[in-house]
């Protein structure tokens, strides 16, 4: 098997820590080249931090990550920020610069890194913008979007430069399920137009199946499992089991128990 | 807001700082770019207390000149200055050049007494006779001790 | 006990990591700046806001300065009989000291709580991260235009203000008091030489870029600092900060530059 061609990202025990607290505890697994690959995990699991690290924002305490061959890790700042030409990333809350207008952010990456005239320029964003829907409203300024066109315009801005590599960062997170199921669709759309491998962080289960290709799941530090939807479903881990059935941890269910507890502690 | 705009306030701007900036330079500050025309001369003072650069020369209360440096002699213990003198205006041999002051507290200025020789200073050329500051507070106190 | 000497260890720890960081950012910015491409319009767009937009303010606080100097000297000369000197006392006094600190406290208070409450705010919602991750270096793109715009227009800004300033003074010596108009332009004339000028011009140089810088720096590396992950309250806390310290090293800088170049 050529690794080379299948594996757009390797990720080799990584691991992280925020002072002396440790954050991802030797993290290892791959993502094939045009998949949908879905991270999923609660609450303080480390998706962020494991996004941070992919994007480069973050430095890894030991460990490697490869990204279509380039060790982002341990690459110089000129490779890295040639890497980043071939990524595109939508981020939580769209960061859309505030003072342009929509179709001035999805331009910014083309004015920066290429001498297209202004023809060129104006057609590619328009395509883009139709892409995603948000062709109406290229002239708005970002402050007056609504939750669900700040996400549609941040993606057409992470998919302007045609990137290889698309990074989602909670894509349907403060949105309601109907915008929700849209921009899912959304994302299938453009994996199968664009071929592109798409990494997608979310804990919104409904959007995790309808979307992914495989699921690597994190819980508390450490990866748990890595599968296909299917795989997901039928696992016997606890955890997984338990993330699946948003079964509440222990100490909130049982509050008898768990007062009883807090008063003992108070009293001694 | 729209691109013209903010490049024709800046503009207007720019020019209004620059303008101020020239008019604070040059008519105020009397800051030449090219050296006038005139010749340098040297004076040596025992004391130049309150004198700057850029302190008038007058000669019969009309300005003549600049000084254009004061320096410290070591060796003689005195302040060497340099005066710039307009062209055209005639500086004798025997001239004095006397520290002044305008008013009771006002500007330092030198004060060009002319004299009757015949002879004319040239560039580069030292003034012999020279009359230093007078210092209010020496006057004050020679006047306060000597009075009791 | 020991634990107040620890926390004053690590607060003074924590400043000196700040001053190296903020002169870490000037250095990698003028380092940048001599690299393509070289933009002009966001300096452009940059001075308009830092510069034109501080005009208004720049004039009014000019003009009553000059007319309060004027006051205040012209009670003062009168009783010495010294009145004549009035132009070159406001002249002077504006051009030297005034004028340069004024104007750059007015540029930290109009213009440096916002430049830094921007980047503040472009942190928090990612959108410097965002930059990043665009292969657009954030602080050139972000921060060098600013100091740039700061080292150019403070200056500027600075000559406006004495000029409304030393009319401030005309107006109250010869309009309300009657002095003689010569005496106030051609006292002024005879005092202030180039000397004074270019003291004014290097120390509102210096300032422009000190403000800027620390208003800058203040605001880009929020998420390093300890209100860092506050959200809106982090970005209010730098701000304040900012502005409070950009004050300080004004006025402590003047003093230093006036020490060493009288």
């Amino acid at each position: 098997m050529d690794t080379a061609t299948t594996n757009a990202i390797e990720i080799r025990d990584l691991v992280v820590d925020f002072g002396s607290r440790r954050i991802l505890e030797n993290i290892s697994f791959d993502i094939h080249q045009g998949e949908i690959m879905v991270i999923m995990g609660g609450s303080g699991a480390g998706k962020s931090t494991l996004l941070r690290c992919l994007l480069g924002l973050k430095a890894p305490t030991s460990g490697h990550i490869h990204m279509l061959g380039t060790d982002i890790c341990h690459a110089t700042k000129t490779d890295l920020y040639k890497m980043r030409e071939k990524m595109g990333v939508a981020f939580q809350g769209g960061a859309l610069f505030t003072s342009m207008s929509v179709a001035e952010n999805i331009q910014l990456p083309l004015r920066e890194h290429t001498n297209l005239d202004e023809n060129t320029i104006q057609i590619m964003t328009r395509i883009k913008l139709d892409m995603v829907n948000m062709l109406p409203h290229e002239n708005l300024m970002p402050s007056e979007l609504s939750g669900g066109m700040t996400k549609r315009a941040a993606l057409a801005r992470a998919i302007i430069m045609d990137p290889k590599l698309l990074f989602f960062d909670e894509p349907s997170a403060g949105l309601d399920p109907i915008t929700s199921a849209e921009l899912d669709e959304l994302i299938i759309k453009l994996k199968k137009s664009m071929k592109m491998t798409i990494v997608v962080v979310t804990h919104e289960l409904e959007s995790v199946f309808a979307i992914a290709d495989r699921i690597a799941i994190l819980g508390d530090r450490e990866l748990i499992q890595i599968g296909t939807p299917h795989e997901i479903k039928a696992s016997c881990d606890k955890r997984v089991i338990d993330l699946l059935n948003r079964t509440p941890r222990e100490s909130i269910v049982d509050s008898d128990a768990h007062l009883k507890r807090l008063t003992r502690n108070a009293q001694s | 807001m729209n691109k013209i705009n903010i490049e024709l306030v800046t503009g207007v701007f720019v020019i209004i700082g620059i303008a101020c900036f020239t008019w604070l330079a040059v008519a105020v500050a009397g800051a030449t770019f090219t050296e006038q025309p005139g010749y340098t001369l040297s004076a040596r003072f025992t004391s130049t207390s309150g004198l700057r650069e850029g302190a008038i020369i007058e000669g019969a209360g009309v300005r003549i000149g600049t000084v254009t440096g004061i320096a410290f002699d070591p060796e003689s213990f005195e302040a060497i200055v340099e005066l710039r003198i307009n062209e055209n205006v005639p500086v004798q041999e025997d001239a004095i050049a006397a520290i002044r002051t305008q008013g009771i507290i006002g500007e330092k200025y030198i004060k060009i007494i002319p004299g009757g020789f015949d002879e004319l200073l040239t560039d580069g050329m030292e003034l012999f006779e020279t009359e230093s500051s007078i210092s209010l507070e020496e006057l004050v106190s020679r006047y306060i001790f000597s009075s009791d | 006990m020991i634990k107040a000497i620890n926390e004053l260890g690590s607060n003074v720890l924590a400043s000196i990591e700040q001053i190296g960081r903020t002169f870490n950012l000037l250095v990698i910015i003028a380092w940048k700046l001599t690299q393509p491409p070289y933009q002009i319009y966001p300096i452009i767009k940059q001075m308009y806001f830092i510069g034109a937009r501080s005009l208004t303010v720049i004039i009014i606080s000019g003009v009553t300065i000059g007319m309060v100097l004027g006051l205040q000297f012209y009670n003062t000369l009168e009783r010495f009989g010294s009145v004549g000197v009035l132009g070159s006392a406001v002249a002077l006094s504006i051009i030297r000291e005034l004028g340069p600190v004024m104007t750059a406290l007015m540029v930290v208070g109009r213009a440096g709580s916002a430049i830094c409450a921007e980047l503040g705010i472009m942190r928090i919602s990612e959108q410097v991260d965002a930059l990043e991750c665009m292969a657009i270096a954030p602080d050139k793109y972000l921060v060098a235009p600013k100091l740039v715009a700061g080292i150019l227009s403070v200056p500027l800004l600075n000559f406006v203000f004495n000029v409304v300033a030393i009319g401030g003074g005309y107006y109250v010596g010869v309009v309300l008091f009657g002095m003689a108009e010569g005496s106030y332009i051609n006292g002024m004339i005879d005092s202030v030489v180039w000397s004074d000028v270019r003291l004014g011009l290097m120390k509102s140089l210096i300032f422009g870029m000190l403000i800027t810088l620390i208003c800058c720096a203040k605001g880009f590396y929020l998420h390093l600092s300890e209100h860092g992950s506050k959200g809106a309250e982090g970005v209010s806390r730098v701000t304040t900060d900012a502005v409070v310290i950009s004050s300080i090293a004004v006025l402590f800088c003047d003093f230093l530059i006036g020490a060493v170049m009288s």
